[in-house]
C-alpha cells in the first residue's frame, strides 16, 4: 500500500475509503475504534482490489478477497497466526502498535511516521496538512472606501435617463383633478369634540323596550356630620372606638374613614383614598348586579294581631295574693278539694301538706316514705280521699278535713269492703293501713311493681289511674277501682313511653299521652278512637277541657298545643309563649281559662273560649303573665291547678312554695 | 293531552339571562372590549330572582346579564370601531417593526376615532334624564381636571375635563342654582338644583394626587370618555336655556377691564382666555342682551298653597344672599371654591393680582366688606371690613342667612361645620349647633340659657325612652317590693305585731293606663304568627338600634360639654 502525505486541499478527490481496522493490539488505538479513511493515489491502484467500496465481510467465506485489474482472483494472504503467535508478535514486534490490517488486501501494513502523525492530527480535529494555516488574515473585498473603479462594469439602463411616461400620465391626471377642484388639500383634523343640541328633537316616547327592565343606579350617599372637616365633638371617635375601627375589616366598617377635626381649613390635607372611592363607584356602576328590591314598609303596629282586650275577658287571676310556705323542697304536685276549701301539696321532702286555701295555714302534715310525685284529690264531693303516690306506692289518705259526715262516710266506704269469694291474682297489692299510719290518715296502700309518677281520678271518684312510665313495657298504666279494690291493666301493649293519662270528664274515654302522640281510647268498646299528633318533641303534660272536645298539651320544647277533637288530629293552634319547657297545663272547671306553668318561672293564663256553635273555632287570647316563683335548679313552676269555683290559679314551684293568684 | 316532555332550563328565567363569558363569546369581543362596551352603553349585570334556576341548578357564583341587553349590543356600530382600532394597532405595530416611518405617520393621521353622541342620545332620550345622571360625570371630570398633565391619561382628556368643569361652574354661577356646600375631609361637596333636579358633586382639595397602584385607569378613562361627551352636550343645552354663548365667552365690557398688564405673566397667549374663564370672576356673554335679572313672576295657584310660595320666596332670598357684599380673598384660602360660592350668591370677589389672573379690585379697595383670611393673625388690617375665616361663607350658604361674624374672626375657635345634607327626622339626634341655627333662621336670638334648657329637654326624652325599656325591670321591682313586704310580714309574726297608719298610695292614673296598654301589647305580640313576629322583631331591632345610636351621641356630647364647662366659665370670668 502506497500512502501519500497529501495536502488536505487535495483531499477532495473522490475518496475510496479503505477501512483500516486498527488492530486492537495497537496501543494507541486500543481504546478508540475508528475508521480512518486513507486515500490512495491513482498510481497505487494497480495493486488494488477492484471490488470497490463494499463490506469486506461478504468475502468472509471465500478463499479470495477480490479481483485484480485483470479480473483474476486475489487470494487472501495465508494467515496462520494463532493466539499465541499474536501474543508473541505483540510482545516482540516493536512496530506492532502501528501495524494495521488492510481489509481490501488482507495484508498487514506498517504505518509510516507521517501516517501516524496524520492519524494523530485527525484525531485531535486538526487539519491533516501541517502547513495549512486556518487563521490567515481576512481581506475585505468590499469596503467603505469608494474606489475609483466600479465593482461591476455594467452600463446604466436607458430608462434611467429618460423621464417615465406612466408617471407623467399620473401627474397629469392629478394636476387635472386639482385644476378641476376634484382634489382638495386635507382638512386639518378636529381635536376638540364638537357639541351641539343633542336633544333638539327629543321624543319621550322613544324610550326603548329594554328600559322597562332598567334599574337606574342609586346615587351616592350624601355625607353626614361626621365627614365634616370640623365636626361636632360627639362625632369624633374616642380612643377605644378608634382602635376597634382599626381592627375591623375594611368591609365591616360602618364608616370608611376616621372622622377628624381640623382647626382651620388651611390644615386640611388631601384625602388619600379619593381616587379609590371614585374608582369603586365606577366599578359599582358597571360590575355590580342590580336588582329591584321591594322594601317592606310596614308599620310594625299593624303586624300585631287585633285581639279582644283582656279587660273585657275578665275574670281571670291577676295578682299574687297568697303564698303557702312550709315545704323545704320542690313541690311536685298540688290538688284542690272539690269544695275548694282545701289544698293538698306533695313535695320532695317526703311530706304531704294540707292547707286551708283562704288563710294559707298548713292544717296537717303527713309524712310518707318517699318523695311525693303526685297528689290527687278525689273529685267526688261526697268522698274525702286523697291519692298520693311516692316511689312504687300509692296511698289513699283521708285527711279528715271538712264535713265530718263526709269523712266518716268515706272511712266507712273503705271499711265496708268485703272480700269476694274467689280471690284473683292482682297486679297490685292492696293493703289496709293500720296502727300509726291509720291515725295519720292512711287508709289503703297499693304497692305497685314500678315507680308511680302520676295518679288521676275519674270524675265519679271510683276509678283511679296510675302511670308507671317504662319504655316498651306492657304495664305502664293501671286503673284501680277503689270500691271493689280491683286493679286492671287496660292495655295489652303500650306504644312508647307514657307521659300522662287522663279520663274524659263525661264520656267513657281515656287519654294516654306518650312522647309525641296523644291516643284516645274508648273504654267501653275497647278500641283506639283517635291519635293526636302534637307536633312537638316531648309532651310533658295534658289537660282536657271540661266540655271534653278540646285538649291542651304542654311540651318540653316550649310549646303548648291546643287540639280541637272535632276539627283535626293536628293542633288547632300552637302557642310558643314560654321561653322554657312547660311543666304543666290546666283548664278551669267553669271559666273559659287555661293556664300553663313553665321552667321560666311564669304562669301564663289564657282565655280559651269554646263555643257551642260547631262552626266557630275556639278563641284563644293570652290575658296575663303571672310571675312569682323563683327559679331554683333551673326549674320554675312545676304544677298549676285552678280553683274549682273561683277564677283563681294555684301554682307550685321548685322554690318550695305554693302560690295563689287571684 | 300529553305532548312532548318539557325539558329543564329551556324556558323561563334560565333563557332570559346569560352569563358574562357567554355574552362575551356571543359578541366575539375580548374582555377589555366587552368591558368598554358595557361601560359606554350602560349595560350592567342583573341579579336574577332565582339564581339557581338561572344558573341551571348550579350554585357557582356567576354574574348574569339580561339576554335582551346583550342582543341589543349586537347591533352597536361602535363594536365595528373597536375592531377597526384593533386592526389599526396591529398595523401600526407592524409598521414600527419594519421601521416604515412614513407609514407610521400616515396611519397615525388616520387613526380611527369614534363618537359617542348616539349612545348619549340613546341612553338619555330626554334632556332631563341626562341632567339627572350628571352627578357622577361631574365628580369624575373634576377629579380628572386636577390630575397632573403627565402620566395617567392623555393631556387632551385633562384639558377637556377642565374646560367642561369651568363651563359647568360658570353656568351654575349665572343661573345661581347652587344650594348647599359642605367642606368634608374628602373634598368639597356642592349641591345645585338644575331644572328641578338636585345634583351633587365633589371636588377634591387642590393637592397633587398620590396615584394608587391598585386602580385600573383604563376603566376610569373609559368612564371619563363617556362623561365628557355627556357633560359637553348637557352644558351646551344648559347654556342655550340661559341664552348664553357656547363655548362661553366673557362679557364684552368685562373683557376690556380685565386686560391688565400682568396677563402674560400667567399663561400663554393661547391659554389666557380659558384661564380667565376659569377665574370665575367675570360674567358671560349672552346671545340676547340680558335684561337685568328680571325674573318672570311665576303664576301661583291657590291649590299649591302658601307653603310653596314661601319656599320660593326663601329660595329667591338665598340666591341674593351675598348681594352687595364685596369679598377679598387672601392668598392662603381655596380661591376657586370661594370665588365660585360667593359669585353663586351674588357677591363680588377679588384676590391679589399676583395670585391668579382675573382679579377685579385691589386689597386697598375701601368698599370691601369682608376679607377672608385663614391664618391666625394678619399684620395690616383695614378698619371698615370684617376679617373672617372661610368657613363663614360656607355656613352662611347652608344656613341661608348671613350668620353673625363674631364666631368666625381670626384666631377664634370655629364652631363645628355641619353637613347640610342631613335632614333629621323624628327621633334622630340633632346636634345643638343645628338647633341654634334653626332658631337663628326663625329669627330668634337664642340667649345662652336656652342651650341648657334644650339639653334638659333632651334628658327628659332620654328618660322616657328608658321608661319604655325598663318596664320589665319595673315589674321585677314590684316583685322585689312584694317579697320584701312578705319578709316583713314573716318577721312581724315572730316579733311584735304592729299596725302603722297606712299611706295612701298616690295612684298615677296615666301611668297605670300606660302600663296596661304596654302589657296588652306584649300579650298580643305573644299571639303573633311566627313570620310576622320575625319581621316585627327585625323592625323593632332596627328602631332600637337607631335610638341607641342617638342616645350614645347625646351622651358623648354631654360628657364633652361637662368636661369643657369649667374652662368656659373660667374664660368668662377672665373676660
Amino acid at each position: 500500500v502506497g500512502l501519500h502525505s497529501l495536502s488536505m486541499s487535495k483531499f477532495t478527490l473522490i475518496l475510496t475509503s479503505l477501512n483500516l481496522q486498527v488492530l486492537d493490539k495497537c496501543k494507541i488505538f486500543s481504546s478508540v475504534s475508528l475508521l480512518v479513511f486513507i486515500t490512495f493515489s491513482v498510481r497505487s491502484q494497480d495493486i488494488r482490489n477492484t471490488v470497490g467500496n463494499i463490506p469486506m465481510e461478504w468475502y468472509k467465506d471465500y478463499p479470495h478477497i477480490g479481483y485484480d485489474l485483470d479480473g483474476k482472483k486475489l487470494f487472501k494472504p495465508i494467515r496462520n497466526k494463532d493466539e499465541l503467535d499474536e501474543f508473541l508478535d505483540k510482545m516482540e514486534n516493536p512496530d506492532y502498535w502501528r501495524t494495521v490490517q488492510d481489509k481490501m488486501t488482507g495484508a498487514d501494513i506498517r504505518l509510516s511516521d507521517e501516517q501516524v502523525d496524520l492519524v494523530h492530527r485527525l484525531q485531535q480535529g486538526k487539519f491533516g496538512d501541517v502547513n495549512f494555516n486556518e487563521y490567515e488574515p481576512a481581506i475585505d473585498f468590499f469596503s467603505n472606501e469608494v474606489m475609483i473603479h466600479p465593482v461591476t462594469n455594467r452600463p446604466q439602463d436607458k430608462r434611467s435617463f429618460i423621464p417615465s411616461l406612466i408617471e407623467k400620465e399620473k401627474v397629469g391626471k392629478l394636476v387635472h383633478a386639482i385644476k378641476m377642484g376634484w382634489i382638495k388639500p386635507r382638512r386639518p383634523k378636529e381635536t376638540t369634540p364638537q357639541y351641539y343640541d343633542l336633544w333638539a328633537k327629543e321624543d319621550p316616547n322613544s324610550i326603548l323596550g329594554r328600559h322597562k327592565m332598567h334599574v337606574p343606579a342609586p346615587k351616592m350617599k350624601l355625607p353626614g356630620h361626621e365627614e365634616s372637616y370640623n365636626p361636632p365633638p360627639e362625632y369624633l371617635m374616642s380612643e377605644e372606638e378608634r382602635l376597634a375601627w382599626e381592627q375591623q375589616d375594611p368591609e365591616d366598617r360602618k364608616l370608611s374613614f376616621l372622622p377628624q377635626k381640623f382647626a382651620c381649613l388651611r390644615a386640611v390635607p388631601a384625602y388619600s383614598r379619593f381616587i379609590h372611592e371614585r374608582f369603586e363607584r365606577c366599578l359599582d356602576l358597571y360590575l355590580c348586579p342590580r336588582q329591584r328590591k321591594m322594601r317592606v314598609n310596614v308599620n310594625p303596629e299593624d303586624l300585631i294581631p287585633k285581639l279582644p282586650k283582656p279587660k273585657d275577658l275578665q275574670p281571670f287571676p291577676t295578682t299574687q295574693s297568697l303564698v303557702y310556705r312550709g315545704h323545704s323542697s320542690l313541690v311536685r304536685s298540688i290538688s284542690v278539694s272539690p269544695s275548694g276549701q282545701w289544698l293538698v301539696s306533695g313535695s320532695d321532702d317526703c311530706t304531704v301538706r294540707f292547707w286551708e286555701v283562704s288563710t294559707a295555714r298548713c292544717l296537717k302534715t303527713v309524712e310518707v316514705g318517699g318523695a311525693v310525685k303526685g297528689v290527687a284529690w278525689n273529685p267526688n264531693p261526697s268522698i274525702c280521699l286523697v291519692a298520693v303516690s311516692y316511689d312504687d306506692t300509692v296511698v289513699l289518705l283521708n285527711p279528715g278535713l271538712g264535713d265530718r259526715l263526709v269523712c266518716t262516710a268515706s272511712d266507712q266506704l273503705i271499711s265496708s269492703y268485703e272480700e269476694p269469694e274467689e280471690v284473683k291474682d292482682q297486679l297490685v297489692q292492696w293493703a289496709v293501713a293500720e296502727g300509726e299510719g291509720h291515725e295519720q290518715g292512711h287508709r289503703l296502700i297499693l304497692k305497685h311493681p314500678k315507680a308511680v309518677r302520676q295518679v288521676t281520678w275519674h270524675g265519679k271518684g271510683d276509678y283511679l289511674a296510675c302511670v308507671m312510665p317504662d319504655n316498651g313495657s306492657s304495664l305502664q298504666v293501671v286503673i284501680h277501682q277503689v270500691s271493689k279494690r280491683r286493679t286492671q291493666n287496660p292495655f295489652r301493649k303500650n306504644k312508647g313511653l307514657v307521659q300522662c293519662v287522663s279520663f274524659h270528664p263525661i264520656r267513657p274515654y281515656f287519654f294516654v299521652a306518650t312522647q309525641r302522640y296523644v291516643r284516645v281510647y274508648n273504654l267501653i268498646k275497647q278500641e283506639l278512637t283517635k291519635k293526636l299528633m302534637a307536633n312537638c318533641k316531648w309532651i310533658s303534660s295534658m289537660a282536657i277541657h271540661p266540655g271534653g272536645d278540646n285538649v291542651i298539651c304542654g311540651s318540653y320544647d316550649c310549646r303548648l298545643a291546643w287540639f280541637d277533637l272535632d276539627l283535626s288530629t293536628k293542633p288547632y293552634k300552637v302557642l310558643r309563649h314560654h321561653k322554657k319547657a312547660l311543666r304543666s297545663v290546666a283548664y278551669h272547671r267553669h271559666y273559659p281559662l287555661f293556664a300553663s306553668g313553665s321552667d321560666d318561672g311564669s304562669v301564663i293564663v289564657c282565655h280559651g273560649m269554646v263555643y257551642n256553635d260547631l262552626l266557630q273555632n275556639p278563641l284563644i287570647v293570652p290575658v296575663k303573665v303571672l310571675k312569682g316563683h323563683t327559679i331554683t335548679h333551673d326549674l320554675g313552676v312545676l304544677d298549676v291547678t285552678f280553683h274549682p269555683t273561683q277564677p283563681w290559679v294555684f301554682s307550685s314551684g321548685s322554690d318550695g312554695t305554693v302560690r295563689l293568684f287571684t | 293531552m300529553g305532548g312532548l316532555q318539557k325539558k329543564k332550563y329551556e324556558s323561563g328565567s334560565a333563557t332570559n339571562y346569560i352569563s358574562r363569558n357567554k355574552a362575551r363569546k356571543k359578541l366575539s369581543l375580548s374582555l377589555a372590549d366587552f368591558r368598554r362596551l358595557c361601560i359606554l352603553k350602560g349595560i350592567y349585570p342583573h341579579e336574577p330572582k332565582h339564581k339557581k334556576k338561572v344558573n341551571k341548578g348550579s350554585t357557582a357564583p356567576r354574574t348574569f346579564y339580561l339576554l335582551k341587553d346583550i342582543r341589543f349590543l349586537l347591533h352597536e356600530p361602535i363594536v365595528g370601531k373597536f375592531r377597526e382600532y384593533k386592526i389599526f394597532v396591529r398595523k401600526l405595530r407592524k409598521a414600527y417593526g419594519k421601521a416604515e416611518w412614513s407609514g407610521v405617520q400616515r396611519m397615525k393621521e388616520n387613526k380611527p376615532a369614534y363618537k359617542l353622541d348616539h349612545i348619549i342620545k340613546e341612553r338619555y332620550p330626554t334632556f332631563i334624564d341626562a341632567v339627572r345622571d350628571v352627578d357622577d360625570a361631574l365628580s369624575m371630570c373634576f377629579l380628572f381636571s386636577t390630575f397632573a398633565r403627565t402620566g395617567k391619561c392623555h393631556v387632551q382628556t385633562i384639558q377637556l375635563c377642565r374646560r367642561l368643569g369651568v363651563e359647568w361652574m360658570n353656568y351654575i354661577i349665572t343661573s345661581r342654582s347652587l344650594r348647599k356646600v359642605f367642606l368634608s375631609i374628602k373634598g368639597i361637596y356642592y349641591q345645585a338644583e338644575v331644572l328641578g333636579q338636585t345634583i351633587t358633586w365633589i371636588i377634591p382639595y387642590q393637592f397633587a394626587h398620590d396615584h394608587p397602584t391598585d386602580v385600573d385607569y383604563r376603566v376610569m378613562a373609559t368612564f371619563t370618555e363617556l362623561y365628557t361627551t355627556l357633560l359637553g352636550f348637557v352644558n351646551f343645552r344648559l347654556y342655550q336655556t340661559l341664552n348664553l354663548v357656547y363655548p362661553p365667552k366673557l362679557d364684552g365690557q368685562g373683557e376690556f377691564s380685565l386686560k391688565s398688564e400682568c396677563e402674560e405673566d400667567y399663561a400663554l397667549e393661547s391659554e389666557s382666555y380659558s384661564e380667565k374663564l376659569a377665574a370665575l370672576s367675570a360674567s358671560l356673554a349672552r346671545t340676547v342682551p340680558s335684561v337685568e335679572d328680571e325674573e318672570a313672576e311665576l303664576d301661583h295657584f291657590p291649590a299649591e298653597g302658601v307653603k310653596k310660595k314661601k319656599k320660593n320666596l326663601e329660595q329667591n332670598k338665598q340666591k341674593k344672599l351675598f348681594e352687595g357684599l364685596k369679598f377679598f380673598l387672601n392668598r392662603e384660602v381655596p380661591r376657586e371654591s370661594l370665588a365660585f360660592v360667593i359669585r353663586c350668591f351674588g357677591g363680588e370677589v377679588s384676590w391679589d393680582k399676583s395670585l391668579c389672573i382675573g382679579s377685579t379690585y385691589d386689597e386697598t379697595d375701601e368698599t370691601i366688606t369682608h376679607h377672608i383670611v385663614d391664618r391666625p393673625t394678619i399684620d395690616k388690617q383695614y378698619i371698615n371690613r370684617y376679617y373672617i375665616q372661610p368657613q363663614w361663607v360656607y355656613d352662611c350658604v347652608n344656613g341661608k342667612i348671613l350668620l353673625p361674624v363674631e364666631e368666625y374672626f381670626l384666631g377664634v375657635t370655629l364652631p363645628p361645620h355641619l353637613s347640610p345634607f342631613v335632614e333629621e327626622s323624628e327621633g334622630d339626634y340633632v346636634p345643638p349647633e343645628k338647633l341654634k341655627l334653626l332658631a337663628l333662621q326663625k329669627g330668634e336670638k337664642p340667649p345662652e340659657e336656652d342651650e341648657e334648657e334644650e339639653e334638659e329637654e333632651e334628658d327628659d326624652e332620654d328618660d322616657e325612652e328608658e321608661d319604655d325599656q325598663s318596664e320589665d325591670e319595673d315589674e321585677a321591682e314590684d316583685e322585689a317590693s312584694l317579697a320584701e313586704m312578705e319578709e316583713k310580714r314573716a318577721q312581724g309574726k315572730s316579733l311584735s305585731v304592729k299596725v302603722t297608719p297606712g299611706k295612701v298610695k298616690p295612684e298615677n292614673r296615666m301611668r297605670t293606663e300606660q302600663e296596661e296598654k304596654a302589657e296588652e301589647k306584649r300579650l298580643a305580640i305573644m299571639m303573633m304568627k311566627k313570620r310576622e313576629k320575625y319581621l316585627y322583631d327585625k323592625i323593632m331591632f332596627g328602631k332600637k338600634r337607631h335610638v341607641r345610636e342617638a342616645n350614645k351621641l347625646a351622651a358623648k356630647r354631654k360628657a364633652h360639654d361637662d368636661a369643657n364647662k369649667p374652662d368656659k366659665k373660667k374664660k368668662k370670668k377672665k373676660c
